[in-house]
């Protein structure tokens, strides 16, 4: 069963691979990076979807490593780091998305609204950096 | 052949005794930081290249031109690549000798090395007429084929990739 571990990580790092790369393109849409052809609203609807679809896929297979070595990841104050920059991370985008029940075009309504969102995108890339770098040291930082 | 053995051996030794593969090895925490900024670009590269990928076999951004999806998602996937690969250099020089025989280093170079002859094969020949590929009805077989080998040697590629990880022996 020596597969099961390396295997269990590779999907999820496959995961966070759609989370990452969806988080760079909202993100750089929203910083006005490439243009911005469309309003905010439109442009994200497809990367946000493939962001959600992912959590639950990190979520599993996350939990599946933790039972599979409770003691690596669990002693791991890395660990707790990386769980609360995730929550961070997900309530920014809860956050950014609820004015947007209200319409469509919340966030390009005004020039502070704009500037606003250019500042959560920046904040909202830079917290999943950090998650991905804390995932990598919880193998390397153990004394709890 | 003996030969060739040997001369391999004094490069990767070459490379094993450098100043910054010295370095890596013996710093306190300069490996995990590369391999964090290893592990940010790789998952950048096989994410974009799968938005690409999943376009051509008609699964996502069917909405899109493949122009428009290549548009987006490639100069993300070139920036990321450079990163990878330097990235991956220092983590391989800090154990040259050791990673250069580790069946999942070796199969991990010969994927990327396919993955590449794919896309140039995409770009040279399979993808001429992209710019009539508006929707995702309108793509050719054969580029759908590429696009799913593509996929599945990108997810072969993180595969070996995380199986090195389990296999290398360290040095003391």
């Amino acid at each position: 069963m020596a597969w099961v571990v390396p295997a269990v990580q590779t999907v999820h790092i496959l995961a966070v691979a759609a989370v990452i790369t969806s988080a760079l393109m909202i993100n750089l849409q929203l910083l006005g990076v490439g243009g911005r052809e469309r309003a905010v609203a439109s442009t994200t609807n497809r990367f946000v979807s493939y962001l959600w679809w992912s959590l639950p896929v990190l979520l599993a297979t996350g939990v599946t490593l933790i039972i599979g070595e409770p003691a690596r990841v669990l002693k791991s104050p890395v660990f707790l780091l990386k769980m609360g920059l995730l929550i961070a991370a997900v309530s920014v985008m809860l956050v950014c998305r609820t004015p947007l029940q209200g319409g469509k075009a919340f966030w390009d309504l005004n020039g502070r609204r704009r500037w606003a969102v250019r500042c959560i995108a920046a904040a909202s890339l830079t917290l999943w950096v950090a998650i991905i770098f804390a995932g990598r040291w919880i193998a390397y930082v153990q004394d709890a | 052949m003996y030969r060739t053995h040997e001369v391999l051996q004094t490069l990767l030794q070459f490379l094993q005794h450098s100043a910054i593969a010295t370095g890596i090895r013996e710093g306190e925490t300069l490996f995990p930081w590369i391999e964090c900024v290893h592990v940010l670009a790789l998952t950048l590269v096989i994410g974009s290249i799968a938005i690409v990928d999943l376009r051509l076999l008609g699964l996502g951004s069917r909405d899109r031109s493949v122009l428009q999806t290549t548009a987006l998602a490639l100069p993300v996937t070139w920036s990321a690549f450079v990163v990878a690969a330097i990235t991956g250099g220092l983590l391989f020089s800090s154990n040259a000798t050791s990673y250069a025989y580790n069946s999942f280093f070796q199969a991990k170079m010969l994927l990327i090395a396919l993955a590449g002859l794919n896309m140039a094969a995409y770009h040279l020949i399979l993808g001429k007429g992209a710019a009539d590929w508006h929707s995702a009805a309108q793509t050719p077989w054969r580029v759908r084929v590429a696009g799913g080998l593509s996929l599945c040697l990108w997810i072969a590629i993180a595969a070996c990739g995380r199986w090195i990880g389990f296999t290398i022996s360290t040095p003391t």
